[in-house]
């Protein structure tokens, strides 16, 4: 019907006008300058491919078979250590990070000073990795788990204080209306009306980045934060690839263990 | 408890409340509230009606400065509420209860503790925190309980409740202010028709019984007709009406709202 209405040229339709065309062809086109780009300054060199494959199964030949009787006397230490580094390290970062979303929190510090030194505390914690916080306290304090652990701690306090100020400003503000209508003090509005809406997410938060955390503080020990990481450098340095075998099969373990309980804490939260 | 020490005329001038020439503008130069004095005496329901964005929400949110009026004066306890600001404005806060359309109960807590929320003016700030309220207060808080019908919800967490028992929860967390004065707005809005007579009659009992002066805020005229014992109605952030629902005409309806097709 409406074609006959309008009879005469048939009406046209395309997605992109023109410049949008163009615009997206020079997109793919940047695209393929950057890989190619990479790919010449990383220089790979074709050579050490082509026996990649050989090299791969050599290296899981002499991992076998894997020494379980270090287990006991070094691994295990180590294992606690590792677990010991994450949930202390966490702990921690959540202290300060609740006092730092409160700051970020725009529905809870008005002040956009505050809000910019919150929210730069969040960014510069975040932006340095846990290996670099490590490389830095393991020179303040030696080597050893208080490196490993503040690292972790620090590195986290980023991310959490992230997650939980968004949280916070998600709240919904009716019920809040309602008791600062009563009289109460922001300190008791934050408790009775902040507290309950913000806790799943909360918990959800500090559980997943505890996840998060045993797997890195697994690794932080290379450059001297301690645990299984120490470990895996020590059977490294010393070629004892049963043993390297061993520290990597605990890691996927704990992994594995580690996903499974936060995803069981997590489901019985929410 | 302090006032029931005191003489009758003590009592109803804390009751009573004072509103002169109070402005407010959300943005500069377009005025919400234009002038608005009142007088509302020691006790009764006052219907506030008119059409949605008249500034009725307005105008009974500056009385216990949840918006901050622009200038005008706000007379309660012998106090102006414009001028005051922290802790004494909360101490009169605590004298003044509020229910909300949507309820606005923190949803994770159990009936019970929003009940006691009521208190949270009063109570040191551990106690909430520990939830180690006063014997009293937990006693009142299920009397009122029982007073609104949800003895046996007590329990029960708010978001498990239907609309109209949230609003009895938000009815009970008012009284257990312990209120000189009730604001309410549009309470009975976001509920069915006959939930919607039972909460008024809920509201206008409670007011009667205890003789705490009653502000709704409404859009149901006929509502407004059978439950308040004095009408207000404003147009354009003005008062037009202001009398006894008698005195409520066609033509006054026709000043608050304007058109005439709906007046059949």
């Amino acid at each position: 019907m409406t074609a006959e209405i309008s009879a005469g040229r048939p009406r046209q339709w395309q997605r992109f006008s023109l410049p949008e065309r163009i615009m997206r062809s020079a997109f793919y086109l940047l695209v393929v300058i950057a890989v190619i780009w990479s790919l010449r300054t990383i220089e790979i060199i074709p050579e050490f491919l082509y026996d990649a494959p050989q090299q791969t199964v050599d290296l899981f030949v002499r991992m076998w078979p894997i020494d379980w009787s270090w287990y006991p006397k070094v691994v295990h230490p180590a294992l606690m250590e590792t677990l010991h580094t994450a949930t202390l390290g966490t702990i921690l970062a959540v202290a300060v990070a609740s006092v730092v979303s409160l700051m970020v929190a725009r529905n809870i510090t008005r002040s956009i000073i505050v809000n910019t030194i919150g929210r730069f505390i969040l960014v510069a914690t975040r932006s340095v990795h846990a290996m670099v916080w490590a490389l830095f306290f393991v020179a303040l304090f030696g080597p050893g788990a208080l490196a490993g652990m503040l690292a972790i701690a620090v590195h986290s306090i980023g991310f959490i204080g992230k997650f939980l100020a968004e949280a916070i400003e998600d709240a919904k503000p009716g019920p809040i209306e309602a008791l600062v209508a009563t009289g109460a003090s922001p300190l008791a509005v934050l408790i009775k009306g902040y507290w309950p809406q913000v806790k799943p997410a909360f918990l959800a938060i500090a559980t997943f980045r505890w996840d998060i955390n045993v797997r890195e503080s697994a690794v932080l020990g290379l450059v001297g934060g301690g645990g299984l990481g120490m470990a895996l450098d020590t059977a490294l340095n010393n070629l004892y690839w049963d043993q390297v075998g061993l520290v990597l099969v605990v890691i996927f373990a704990v992994v594995i263990v580690a996903e499974i309980a936060t995803a069981w804490i997590r489901s019985s939260i929410l | 408890m302090a006032t029931a020490t005191q003489a009758p005329d003590a009592r109803k001038r804390e009751r009573s409340l004072i509103i002169n020439k109070l402005c407010k503008e959300y943005r500069a130069g377009q005025p919400v509230l234009r002038d608005v004095s009142l007088e509302i005496e020691s006790r009764g329901l006052i219907a506030i009606i008119g059409p949605s964005g008249t500034g009725k929400s307005t105008l009974i949110r500056c009385i216990n400065r949840l918006v901050e009026p622009t200038s005008g004066e706000i007379l309660f306890r012998g106090r102006d509420m414009v001028a005051l600001s922290g802790p004494e404005l909360r101490t009169i806060r605590r004298h003044i209860g509020m229910i909300f359309q949507e309820y606005n109960l923190v949803e994770r807590l159990s009936v019970i503790e929003n009940v006691l929320c009521g208190r949270l003016g009063y109570v040191p700030v551990w106690r909430a925190w520990l939830r180690k309220f006063r014997a009293a207060d937990i006693e009142h808080a299920f009397q009122l309980l029982d007073a609104v019908g949800l003895g046996d919800f007590a329990n029960q967490r708010a978001d498990q409740l239907s609309g109209g028992q949230r609003q009895r929860v938000g009815i009970a967390r008012a009284l257990m202010q312990e209120p000189d004065l009730v604001l309410a707005d549009e309470p009975t809005s976001s509920l069915d028709p006959k939930t919607s007579v039972e909460i008024m009659e809920l509201i206008a009992s409670r007011a009667a019984e205890r003789k705490i002066p009653t502000i709704v805020n409404m859009h149901n005229v006929d509502l407004a007709r059978r439950f308040a014992d004095r009408i207000i109605g404003m147009s354009k952030g003005a008062i037009v009406f202001d009398g006894p629902p008698l005195a409520l005409k066609d033509s006054h309806l026709l000043e608050i709202y304007g058109g005439e097709g709906w007046l059949e």
